[in-house]
């Protein structure tokens, strides 16, 4: 409480206003709701920043500020009240409870449908694990097994203060500030997010979603993440949980970077499965996220990888920028929208370098009144001799009255580039699912059955030990989807 | 008892009546034929006993092992023992042989409070039941149906039987589209099913398929109703002269 205080005091003395007077609410340290320098000011003081740090986010907020927010996708959005948002609320020490008994049911019911492991129920909901699995100890391991390797992985606010050669290198060096309306707010108003560093050679001796699993992964409104990969090195990153979140923030603004130099390889993979909202999207979570990679080196690969899920509305394009020669650039997606969701996602692919390669494997699945599109550009530069690309976008639907729309961008600069785009659409017939009936099989495990057909490709790209579970979350989402 | 009970039975499809009143006794073990000309309603008898949406009972009652099917979803009506050969197999591209037949299989023992089959026993108990139907390891590694020929998929539906164990199976049209090796193959894959606690119903054009499987009875079923029902030999009668020659003998 005394060193909150202190901290107010010195942002005060340093920047000789604050005229509204922060009364900070010192149980959960929200800064007021609200936008404009002075938070920024808060924000940075709070994480303890050098001063390069402050500049580069006040330089990100005035460049906001004089942006025009998007409205090209298709998606319907109601407007957002940036000034009606809290920007800084520290990380509230959530009370353990002793047992899963004290847990909502209905939590408990969906981890026992996804098959996730007792013991992470438990840490899941919050419940303080026993001795035996503690972990905190777990992950101390990791840590260590980690730090042996040389890996670096730690909070991005950590890698400020301890690396800040590396992040002022190669922060916004994928996704410049100025880069998108989302993008920029981010950079100006993070608070928290990962930093992974693995040097020349190393090949990270664990996925860095074991971690995640033990550790209640605390996903902020403004995530900022940043890999870097150096020359030969290799890792394998999976973010989020199949288990549903809940957060009391509507909008979430992500920017994730990564850096691939000679030889090295990212496999980046997601789960999402933010709250959607109810039948008509209301309290859904707004996902606006900006993942990009940079296949800096020869011979470099990244890999993106996702199954989305959850949010009322989805507007995400993890893409790569295929500088080196050789490059690989590929994106693998399951968007599975239900109810009132809407989706817009897909991917960019830059090709720069000669040779460069990418793949684009899109798999949409809408029910419900869902909207579900795949927006992707496949872009050949002039340098990019014998650049190729191969894209496959396939649409599943599910009832009457969803839809899914396609929307491909190609140019072209370079003759020697080969595109190749296929897109089918399809629907689950009556007869298919009669089918799975008549052979005993319930409409759920049937739909199940066939839209995990359907996704069989991306799904398979997942790390084995989440395909399981997300090939389950599938199913739950479109739960009620038939019939 | 008898296995498949049909009494009175009246259904349309879209608004329109197309069984106009079916009675139809089967008792354990016996295998019946259904026969009759395309557009009779052979299929849709099919469809509306295993439940399929769309198919409305209008009247009567369909009683399997004693009890009212009527009330139940096609998925309840299949695993309390109804099996469905289909006339034609669907394609679920994508999914895979393998995990369709087990959750098929583990959804009729959960139903008995059975144990479920592990992955490992099942593939072994798919290969054996396989290799007397001349199915291919490869075509069970495909997704269901898909890109198999069109006996290829009878085979397939067979196979089905044969790891489901129902009580009561409808052939439809089993035959069609098979070879003559092919036939000999399946019908002997019938044949070793023919059980005194299981029922079949088969539905053929052909008196080929039933010199092969032998019927208890033969029906011939024209417009929606059953005119005539006989032994095996009724089923050389409609060969020789068609379904014209047969007369209500009712
Ligand atoms: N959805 C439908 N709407 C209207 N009529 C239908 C529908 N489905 C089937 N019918 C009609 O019901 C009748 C019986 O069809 P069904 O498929 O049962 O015949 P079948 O005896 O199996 O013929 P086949 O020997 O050609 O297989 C036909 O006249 C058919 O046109
Ligand atoms: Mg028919």
């Amino acid at each position: 409480m005394v060193a909150t205080v202190e901290t107010i005091s010195a942002v005060e003395e340093a920047t000789g206003k604050y005229k509204y007077g922060f009364v900070t609410d010192i149980e959960s340290e929200k800064a007021p709701k609200g936008l404009n320098e002075d938070i920024i000011r808060f924000i940075s003081s709070k994480k303890n920043e050098p001063e390069w740090m402050l500049n580069w986010r006040l330089k990100a907020y005035r460049h906001w500020l004089k942006m025009p927010e998007p409205n090209w996708s298709k998606l319907s959005i109601a407007p957002i009240d940036y000034n009606d948002i809290y920007y800084y609320s520290a990380p509230k020490t959530v009370e353990k409870i002793s047992s899963l008994d004290e847990v909502d049911p209905e939590l408990l019911a969906t981890y026992e449908k996804l098959g996730i492991p007792l013991k992470e129920q438990k840490i899941l909901s919050g419940v303080a694990v026993d001795a035996v699995f503690d972990s905190v100890s777990v992950a101390t391991t990791f840590r260590e097994e980690l730090s042996k390797a040389g890996v670096i992985f730690c909070p991005i606010s950590e890698a400020i203060q301890n690396y800040p050669e590396l992040v002022r290198k190669y922060l916004s060096s994928v996704v410049p500030v100025s880069d998108n309306y989302f993008s920029a707010l981010n950079c100006a108003v993070f608070t928290d997010g990962s930093f992974v560093y693995v040097p020349k050679n190393v090949r990270c001796p664990m996925e860095l979603s074991t971690y995640f699993r033990i550790n209640e992964q605390k996903t902020g409104q403004f995530e900022r993440t940043l890999i870097i990969v150096e020359d030969g090195g290799y890792v394998s990153y999976l973010e989020g949980c199949t288990a549903p979140q809940r957060d009391e923030n509507q909008l979430h603004a992500a920017v994730v970077e990564l850096v691939a130099m000679k030889d090295a390889e990212i496999k980046y993979s997601t789960v999402q499965n933010w709250y959607p909202g109810d039948e008509t999207g209301k309290g859904g979570i707004y996902n606006f996220v900006t993942k990009r990679g940079s296949c800096r080196g020869d011979r470099s690969k990244i890999s993106w990888t996702q199954v989305e899920t959850g949010s009322a509305i989805t507007w995400k394009y993890p893409s790569c920028v295929l500088k080196g020669k050789n490059s690989i650039g590929e994106f693998y997606s399951v968007a599975v929208t239900n109810g009132a969701q809407q989706a817009d996602t897909g991917t960019k692919m830059i090709h720069l370098g000669e040779g460069s390669k990418s793949t684009i494997i899109s798999k949409g699945i809408s029910a419900g009144k869902s909207q579900n599109t795949y927006r992707g550009l496949v872009e050949i530069n002039r340098g990019a001799e014998s650049a190729r690309n191969f894209t496959q976008c396939d649409s599943l639907l599910i009832g009457q009255s969803c839809g899914a729309h396609t929307v491909p961008y190609i140019v072209s600069r370079n003759p020697s580039g080969k595109i190749e785009h296929e897109a089918t659409t399809s629907r689950i017939s009556e007869e298919q699912l009669f089918y799975c009936l008549q052979r005993g099989i319930s409409e759920e495990d049937a739909v199940s059955l066939i839209v995990n057909g359907f996704c069989k490709e991306v799904m398979k790209e997942l790390p084995m030990e989440f395909a399981v579970e997300a090939q389950k979350l599938i199913g739950i989402s479109l739960e009620g989807s038939v019939g | 008892m008898s296995i498949l009970d049909i009494k009175k039975l009246t259904a349309s499809v879209d608004g329109k009546e197309i069984l106009h009143g079916i009675d139809l006794k089967i008792n354990p073990g016996e295998v019946h034929a259904i026969m009759g000309p395309n557009g009779s309603g052979k299929s849709t008898l099919s469809y509306v006993l295993s439940g399929r949406m769309g198919y409305e009972i209008t009247g009567g009652d369909v009683l399997l092992n004693g009890e009212s099917i009527m009330e139940l979803e096609a998925d309840e009506r299949a695993r309390s023992g109804l099996f469905l050969a289909f006339q034609y197999p669907v394609e679920l591209p994508g999914v895979s042989g393998m995990s369709f037949l087990r959750a098929s299989v583990n959804s009729r023992l959960r139903e008995r409070g059975e144990e479920e089959v592990d992955q490992l026993s099942f593939v072994k108990i798919v290969r054996a039941e396989s290799k007397k139907l001349g199915i291919s390891d490869d075509m069970l590694k495909r997704a269901v149906n898909v890109g198999f020929s069109g006996g290829e998929k009878k085979r397939y539906e067979i196979l089905q039987m044969a790891l489901l164990k129902p009580s009561m199976a409808i052939l439809d049209e089993t035959d069609s589209g098979l070879d003559v090796d092919a036939l000999k193959i399946v019908s002997e894959g019938v044949n070793l099913l023919r059980h005194p606690d299981r029922s079949m119903l088969v539905i053929t054009h052909y008196q080929r398929l039933l010199s092969h499987i032998i019927p208890d009875k033969v029906h011939i079923l024209s417009e929606g109703r059953i005119i005539k029902s006989g032994d095996k030999s009724l089923a050389l009668e409609v060969e020789e002269n068609g379904y014209a020659g047969i007369n209500d003998a009712a």
